[in-house]
């Protein structure tokens, strides 16, 4: 293959097939409200949920920054926490066998239920949406943390104690790098559980924000505007997700994840 | 008096299945700047044996010392290389090099040079820049090998370092390895399941049974230095290669039919 050829090809992929995956998919979305014959404030067409988010671009605009704070805080506690505990996990079998169970079991708690409490706990302000994207960000950063650090080959360990290396420096400079293309993995799963987060807090109780909006307009039969929100949330989640992979190019391009990238695609 | 003396080791690993005995009574002495190569059928323990000459298993009875130093827990003073590379994908060439000495708390930049230097010697100059997994699987034990030189260790130990290559790049490597240990002296001892390499490589060569592992030959291997890969067409070769078969026939881990 010549590579402008690949070029082209790789063009088409980028763009194209993900141009053709929309409008195929805003076809059969318009297709069903026309058949059905559904009402505006049940399903809107897609056109119109477009002029609704461009009437109203200020009102997304203006309700973004809280949230996109919310997750930002929400995320980056997760990691601040996720990762230091990963690694205790992994240093100490007695802090694992306590903590382990706690962390598993916590999981069976529906997040969502604890919206409610931590208004009651922080009020409206920004605090219980940051909580709430930490407590759902956080789980996956710590398993793939551990899991990563674990997944070393022995011999690299046995490598670092002929070394005479202490501890620390066995974790700084051979098992977190080494750990990065898992960390990176569950960075990218907790972002978009964080937003996840923020929005359902925002949704409980809150005066501003993209969850918010979406309860108003909701509550106002407005569903070209909760449409509209909820496309221009997929949005930000593309630039946030978005923002994780780019990063991780650039601090892991040792790494296979992203070095088979283009490798472990069927051809065709 | 031996650089590394082996006192009646013995190892057995406790599993679910009940006490399985790797060592029985290794006796076995190395003097300073000796290649001593250890051959043994698969799960023999020659590996559980550098692991414990390592100190990173400890030994279930006997001791080992190197020196005068007696062996308990992780001995330092060595340069380790297994089957695998094992290299640091996220550092370069001479990174991975000076791994060695980072960890050690020393400073790298004393040590740059040094590492040049080794790298050179093994045909690598000109590529300390590159990355592992841009190198061929020859070359990343290469560099394997210097990491275990960097800090000039008295003490080179060698778990099948080049189980994983092909016979042409093994080849080389024997060669090459042979020149570097010729010209720093160092002690070696070599853990390998082939009997050529082996003989190749070694002043002795010990003979290991299947397990539990016990000495059951130690042969002395005198070729004149430096020895070249034509030594290998020679009778004398093939003769000491013969003993060794003969040694594995005679307690029936070779059968002839």
């Amino acid at each position: 293959m010549s590579p402008s050829k690949r070029r082209r090809d790789a063009a088409i992929t980028a763009w194209v097939y993900p141009t053709i995956a929309c409008v195929g998919f805003l076809l059969l979305w318009q297709l069903v409200v026309v058949v059905t014959q559904l009402k505006r404030f049940v399903l809107p067409q897609p056109l119109q949920v477009l002029e609704r988010g461009f009437v109203s671009l200020d009102l997304l605009l203006a309700n973004t920054p809280p949230t996109v704070l919310a997750i930002a805080l929400g995320f980056g506690g997760a990691v601040a926490v996720g990762v230091p505990l990963a690694v205790l996990m992994v240093a100490s079998r007695a802090l694992e066998s306590s903590v382990y169970p706690l962390l598993v079991g916590s999981q069976g708690v529906p997040k969502v239920a604890l919206a409610p409490v931590l208004v009651v706990w922080f009020g409206f302000g920004v605090l219980p949406k940051v909580i709430m994207a930490m407590l759902i960000a956080f789980f996956p950063i710590v398993i793939n943390t551990a899991v990563g650090l674990r997944s070393i080959d022995p011999n690299y360990l046995h490598l670092a104690r002929s070394m005479g290396a202490p501890a620390w420096r066995t974790y700084t400079r051979l098992l977190l790098p080494s750990a990065l293309p898992q960390i990176f993995a569950g960075l990218k799963v907790a972002m978009a559980l964080a937003i996840v987060g923020a929005i359902v807090g925002e949704m409980v109780g809150a005066n501003s924000g993209l969850g918010y909006l979406l309860v108003v307009a909701n509550g106002n039969m407005d569903m070209a505007l909760v449409f509209a929100v909820l496309v221009w949330l997929v949005l930000v989640s593309l630039v946030l997700v978005g923002f994780i992979d780019l990063t991780e190019r650039l601090a892991i391009p040792w790494s296979r994840n992203t070095r088979s990238r283009n490798l472990v695609q069927v051809q065709g | 008096m031996g650089m590394i003396r082996i006192d009646n080791l013995s190892k057995t690993f406790t599993t679910g299945d009940g006490v399985i005995p790797a060592l029985e009574n290794i006796q076995l002495a190395i003097e300073e700047g000796e290649f001593v190569s250890i051959v043994g059928p698969s799960g023999c323990g020659k590996s559980t044996l550098m692991m414990c000459v390592a100190g990173l298993l400890e030994a279930s009875a006997g001791s080992v010392t190197v020196g005068t130093t007696r062996v308990s827990g992780p001995f330092t003073q060595v340069g380790i290389v297994f089957q695998e590379a094992l290299l640091l994908d996220w550092r370069t060439v001479l990174g991975n090099v000076l791994f060695q000495i980072e960890m050690r708390g020393l400073d790298p930049k004393a040590y740059e040079s040094r590492a040049r230097e080794l790298l050179d010697r093994v045909g690598l100059g000109g590529f300390e820049r590159k990355y592992p997994w841009e190198l061929s699987g020859g070359m990343r034990q290469r560099v394997a090998i210097c990491r275990a030189l960097i800090h000039d260790p008295p003490l080179l130990l060698m778990d099948e370092p080049f189980g994983a290559l092909d016979t042409l790049t093994r080849d080389q490597m024997n060669v090459d390895l042979l020149r570097l240990c010729a010209e720093t002296g160092k002690t070696a001892l070599f853990i390998t399941h082939s009997i050529a390499e082996a003989v190749f490589l070694s002043d002795r060569v010990i003979v290991m049974t299947p397990r539990p592992g016990r000495v059951i030959a130690d042969l002395p291997i005198a070729f004149a230095d430096p020895r070249r890969l034509s030594l290998r067409a020679t009778p004398q070769f093939a003769e000491q290669e013969s003993r060794i078969y003969s040694i594995f026939r005679s307690i029936g881990v070779l059968r002839d039919e």
